[in-house]
């Protein structure tokens, strides 16, 4: 089932409702962004600022992205099979037969 | 009268007492994103309550911890600003308390970490980052609320209306003021006003605001005359300690 809402009321019970930010935090220089979770705000200012009091507490992170949700495309959980099988039967493109020194850190 | 420790107690105390009020949302506020920041600031004054006060009972040198004097003293021993004990309210109104005084807290501290007490300073300074952040938030969130619905704006501009007779308490300098002003301690009051203003207009500019006329100043919080809630803060806070001294866990 496809996880989009109900076409016939996509605004009723959400009209008063701030809209719904994803939070990405990069915990430190040389990581990339990840996804923490997501929140509500009216906006792109105040969800930096939410972000920062939800998810930073412990002086996780050195930046922080905030993306309106409805802003971001998703494949559906059905298109699992035919996006991603393919390269799985392909067991030449998996870097899994070289050792990885300790000195390469993050990869 | 130690100047001093009268300054301690009143940073202390109007941190403390702010924290308690700010606190009572947790778990009650709109929305879940302001239940978590309003707890996070509570928490920030609540930590900065405890560093004045462990300094001023070190200053008295009787004996006083943070918690004696937060929880064995009485309303006409705390020395807060009467601006910090004001109600709740509505949401709005909890917002335009904790920017009005934010403005004049991170002004003070501001001018604080430059005391020629280095103590003094080195909580100002690590209190003054905390701040940085309390004021963009309540700035922030009061010129939204200005700028929303019609009943949001009203809201805002009445808790405006109704917390005014309160701001002047924070720039009326006193005896204490002056002999700490003049030992390079603390910054005159009075002399934050300017600074404030400009802060505070530029808001109610932003959120098509109305500065309310009159600047009549209820005093009293400074030196030990509060307004009847106190009396029920400190009720609830204290609660334990009275009921069973020296309770620990």
């Amino acid at each position: 089932m496809s996880p989009t809402q109900n076409p016939e009321s996509p605004s009723a019970s959400t009209a008063h409702e701030w809209p719904l930010w994803e939070i990405f935090i990069r915990g430190q220089h040389g990581l990339s962004h990840r996804h923490v979770g997501s929140l509500h705000a009216p906006d792109a200012e105040i969800a930096m600022k939410n972000a920062r009091d939800v998810y930073t507490r412990r002086n996780e992170g050195v930046s922080i992205w905030v993306v309106k949700a409805d802003d971001i495309s998703a494949s559906a959980p059905s298109d699992k099979g035919p996006l991603f099988e393919p390269s799985n039967s392909k067991v030449y493109r998996h870097p899994s037969f070289f050792p990885i020194p300790d000195e390469v850190g993050n990869m | 009268m130690d100047a001093r420790f009268e300054f301690l107690t009143r940073m202390g105390d109007s941190c403390l007492v702010l924290s308690q009020r700010v606190s009572a949302w947790c778990g009650h506020a709109p929305v879940i994103e302001e239940d978590i920041a309003m707890s996070n600031m509570a928490l920030d004054l609540l930590g900065q309550a405890q560093l004045w006060l462990a300094l001023a009972g070190e200053q008295e040198d009787k004996g006083r911890t943070a918690d004696d004097l937060a929880y064995l003293r009485d309303a006409w021993d705390y020395r807060n600003l009467l601006l910090t004990e004001r109600p709740n309210g509505d949401y709005g109104q909890t917002l335009v308390r904790q920017f009005l005084f934010d403005a004049w807290h991170h002004l003070v501290l501001d001018a604080l970490a430059g005391s020629s007490d280095q103590r003094i300073a080195e909580i100002a300074a690590k209190a003054s980052r905390e701040v940085a952040y309390h004021i963009e938030r309540s700035r922030d969130l009061v010129v939204r609320l200005a700028d929303g619905t019609a009943e949001s704006k009203a809201r805002i501009q009445s808790a405006l209306d109704t917390l005014w007779p309160y701001v002047g308490e924070m720039f009326a300098d006193d005896a204490v003021d002056a002999t700490l002003a003049g030992q390079g301690v603390a910054p005159l009051p009075s002399s934050l006003r300017d600074g404030w203003e400009a802060i505070v207009t530029s808001v109610l500019r932003e959120g098509g605001l109305e500065r309310p006329g009159d600047d009549f100043a209820q005093l009293g919080g400074k030196t030990g005359r509060h307004s009847e809630h106190l009396g029920y803060i400190l009720a609830e806070m204290q609660f334990l300690q009275r009921t069973y001294p020296g309770a620990t866990w």
